[in-house]
């Protein structure tokens, strides 16, 4: 039996070990604002945090995600990068913006005030299809108080 | 005649929906108190105007314009509207949600059932007063009567207006343009919230109760067939209950499911494990030696042949005989995948002969026909529910997944839901077609063209519905038969091709390699001339005219145009002369790793330019700092939308031009995820575009997909005035640049 705390519940689960953590939230829990998108960690719309960190959640085992803390964007209370989304009206078909959001709710957490390079260092792992990268980057700096 | 249209509510679904749970709408009650005097548009009591999204969301902002139109004309606070998704229905016309084509389709249904609703509203309140209707005027929610000063909320007339006649179209007035309150005006689109909650619910987020979760083998090759299965230690898998066969398609193959052997299990995870303990033995059969490799040089040879001629003007052939400076040059656009980030999913339940599916599809009407004609029942049996879509980009036009989806629950006995992985996405795509041009011109000694001759070949799209189609058709008319410049002597054609794949639509179609051809030889020739490429383009599109191509020399027929949307070269010059403007142009100097390229296209019948600036490093690497882009798409609704749509087009297009390329082998697609098929992430994707939209009361024109086409030409004469390098063949990552 796994036991783990997704957006602060205790959450138990005895299926498959090796299930991703993704598909858990997924099919499981029903939180299904976690979005899969290449089931390789090569795209990041499964983005989460554990225990603070984002992580890929469709490469997260549930054995590696036991006895940690998950938030998913079910379980964020509404912040700065959201209000700072919808202030730029970042999204085009939405898709992949939870992902980009924990994305960028951790980068914020790190570096609070980033510089263009942080950005792309830390947001090149989420892939947007319809193209809102300028956005999602005038967004971030938005929500960190920098100049755009 | 007092006939009012009540409809069905679905008030209580869509209050649950927004509080981001997801319940059916199977069991809907009838609510008389709501008014709806058009299938658009429905008043309640209350003041809560509720309007129809017919047309698909995948990102375009749609859902939110067409209703703005709607509540504009009726003149209500949009606070006060609620969007509600369509079913798929006949009754609202064309849902097909592509070939840029909403706003422009549908704006003017949209102001009329704004229209009519508020003429209602102000019969009624004549009524009640004993007043001339012509003395009542609705604004801002209510009707005044302006010689006595009496006013009346629209809430307070719902009943009253519900007995009013419905007006003829030609008894409706129109608010003025200086009156709109929405149209032209930012409006946030109304899923946001939503969205950036986690809340909002796409196809694959969709649930219908006691569903089981599929994943299907389907064969390397395309038209192979199953010879045996042996699915032992798949049922093995904890989670996986049966395996399902599914028929292999027989041509044409239309939208139909690809066939294969389904894994049923209790979640995703189990089935796409269970399927790969599957062993399947495929008879492959004839396309198992297919190679993309020798079939580029298949292509090219027939753009080098003299081809079907699209249109003539002049002699080509007397003009290039007279010798001269002559260019010859080819060009190549490779195969490519849609990738939307979410792939191709839905659930369906088969029932009592009926479907019932929700799913995120382009066109649920297509959905309709598709799964009745899978599961051997009508359209009109088959319930579409449309959620929102993870990108679209046309591939979700094509709904075999659903077909898929139909199919197997008709044998499992449960609502089924299919989730494709994102090398299912990759493999079984409908591609972009490939495309081989060769081009030739003559030029005089001033660089200018006397005669222009371009050929094109590529697997036609028509294939998917004609196995034996082998020329272009509606792929004349994107950029080829069409060209807008001023030439004594020109000649398009078209040469044959097929190939064993499905060929589809995708974000701006042929435009994309056509544009590229055209816009890249003009380069060459300016570049050729040492001519300001500027200056030349304007040149070369001439005087500012109105070009008939139905003039007999090929090209459109007279059907085939709508009058409303002349080829008119002057706006065509003037997106030029704004994207110049705006640029700076006259300012930049190229060379030296930097540079500046500019090209032009119409496409969905609206006038595009771009000014593209790059930076080369020593390694060849490519960066793009700028893009600019002129926007002549006639009137505009929705400002901030079209401006989102042009930013993504440029990372659409930077994509398609620097790293999109699917190849084959052995019949086999070699590509299958992010990894070899990258699509631009942030730092390869342009840093800043803008988009300069130029005022017009036109008639509203395709927004989507035209801003596509310029990008590839334009980075590549960016790359050729940086470095010299000229690019003709993508994509770019596959050439040296220093």
């Amino acid at each position: 039996m796994i036991e783990l705390r997704v957006n602060g519940t205790a959450k138990k689960f005895d299926g498959d070990a090796d299930m991703p953590l993704l598909w858990f939230l997924r099919d499981v829990l029903e939180l299904t604002g976690t979005k899969f998108g290449c089931g390789l960690g090569l795209c990041g719309a499964c983005t989460v945090h554990v225990n603070g960190a984002a992580v890929r959640s469709c490469q997260t085992t549930m054995k590696a995600a036991a006895g940690k803390s998950v938030t998913t964007i079910e379980g964020l209370a509404h912040n700065s990068v959201q209000a700072a989304w919808e202030h730029g009206n970042v999204p085009q078909c939405g898709y992949c913006q939870s992902g980009q959001i924990m994305q960028a709710v951790a980068l914020l957490k790190e570096k609070p005030k980033p510089t263009d390079s942080d950005i792309d260092e830390i947001m090149q792992g989420n892939i947007c299809r319809c193209g809102t990268y300028q956005r999602i980057r005038a967004a971030i700096k938005t929500a960190a108080g920098v100049k755009a | 005649m007092n006939r009012v249209e009540v409809v069905v509510s679905r008030r209580g679904f869509l209050g649950i929906f927004s509080a981001g749970a997801f319940v059916l709408a199977t069991d809907l009650k009838a609510d008389a108190t709501t008014w709806q005097p058009n299938v658009y548009l429905g008043m309640e009591p209350s003041g809560v105007v509720t309007i129809v999204a017919h047309r698909s969301e995948m990102g375009t902002g749609i859902k939110t314009a067409l209703p703005m139109v709607a509540a504009d004309e009726l003149d209500v606070d949009f606070k006060n509207v609620r969007v509600e998704q369509a079913i798929g229905d006949a009754k609202y016309g064309s849902q097909d949600t592509d070939g840029s084509n909403s706003i422009r389709s549908f704006y003017e249904p949209l102001r009329i059932a704004g229209a009519t609703a508020r003429l209602m509203l102000e019969r009624a309140a004549a009524a009640k007063w004993g007043v001339p209707a012509a003395e009542c005027k609705g604004r801002n929610e209510q009707v005044t009567h302006a010689p006595s000063g009496r006013k009346i909320a629209y809430r307070e007339l719902v009943t009253l207006a519900a007995s009013q006649a419905v007006p003829k179209k030609e008894e409706l007035t129109y608010k003025a343009p200086s009156e709109y309150r929405y149209i032209g005006k930012a409006q946030p689109i109304v899923d946001l919230g939503d969205i950036c909650n986690g809340k909002a619910i796409f196809g694959i987020d969709a649930k219908m109760p006691g569903m089981v979760y599929a994943s299907i083998e389907r064969s390397p090759v395309m038209g192979g067939k199953i010879a045996s299965v042996d699915d032992a230690e798949a049922r093995k898998v904890k989670g996986v209950s049966q395996t399902v066969t599914i028929d292999a398609l027989k041509p044409p193959y239309g939208f139909q499911a690809l066939g294969g052997v389904a894994v049923i299990a209790d979640n995703t995870w189990s089935a796409m494990q269970g399927r790969k303990k599957l062993k399947v033995d495929w008879d492959l059969g004839a396309n198992a030696g297919f190679d993309s490799g020798a079939f580029k040089k298949t292509l090219q040879d027939s753009a080098r042949q003299p081809g079907k001629v699209a249109r003539n003007v002049g002699d080509v052939d007397a003009e290039f005989a007279k010798g001269g400076t002559i260019h010859e040059v080819e060009y190549y656009v490779p195969m490519l995948a849609h990738a939307p980030m979410e792939p191709p999913s839905a659930v369906a339940e088969f029932k009592d002969g009926k479907v019932i599916a929700w799913t995120s599809t382009q066109n649920p009407q297509a959905v309709q026909a598709t799964v009745a004609a899978a599961v051997g029942i009508k359209p009109a049996d088959v319930t579409c529910h449309v959620t929102l879509l993870g990108g679209g980009f046309g591939r979700k036009s094509k709904p075999d997944y659903v077909a898929e989806a139909a199919m197997l629950s008709k044998k499992v006995g449960k609502p089924v839901k299919v989730v494709w992985s994102r090398e299912d996405d990759i493999h079984f795509d409908y591609f972009h077609s490939v495309a081989a041009m060769y081009m030739k011109a003559s030029t005089d000694a001033k660089g200018r063209p006397t005669a222009w001759l371009q050929r094109s070949a590529f697997p036609p799209i028509e294939m998917m519905f004609d196995p034996t189609a082998k020329l272009g058709g509606m792929e004349m008319a994107m950029g080829w038969n069409d060209l807008p410049y001023d030439l004594p002597n020109h000649r398009a054609e078209n040469g044959p091709a097929t190939a064993p794949v499905r060929i589809g639509w995708m974000r701006s179609v042929a435009n994309i390699f056509h544009a590229f051809g055209v816009q890249s030889f003009t380069d060459e020739l300016a570049a050729a001339a040492n001519r300001d490429r500027v200056e030349y383009l304007l040149e070369m599109l001439g005087s500012q005219r109105v070009i008939d191509l139905t003039d007999g020399r090929g090209g459109a027929t007279a059907s085939g145009i709508d009058q409303r949307y002349p080829l008119d070269v002057g706006r065509l010059r003037r997106v030029v002369e704004l994207a110049a403007e705006k640029s700076e142009w006259a300012k930049k100097k190229s060379g030296a790793g930097h540079g500046f390229g500019i090209a032009v296209h119409r496409s969905f019948l609206s006038y595009i330019a771009a000014v593209v600036e790059v930076e080369v490093d020593s390694k060849g690497k490519v960066k793009i700092p700028r893009v600019d882009f002129a926007v002549d798409a006639g009137m505009v609704v929705h400002p901030e939308r079209v401006t989102a749509q042009f930013e993504g087009a440029a990372v659409f297009g930077t994509s398609l031009a620097m790293m999109g390329e699917i190849t084959l082998g052995d019949g086999r697609v070699q590509q299958g995820n992010f990894n070899n098929y990258p699509v631009a992430r942030m730092p390869e994707a342009p840093l800043m575009t803008h988009v300069h939209i130029v005022p017009s009361n036109a008639a509203p024109a395709g927004v989507g997909e035209p801003g596509v086409p310029v990008i590839a030409p334009a980075i590549c004469n960016a790359i050729f005035a940086a470095t010299g390098k000229r690019v003709r063949d993508l994509p770019i990552r596959k050439q040296t640049l220093v």
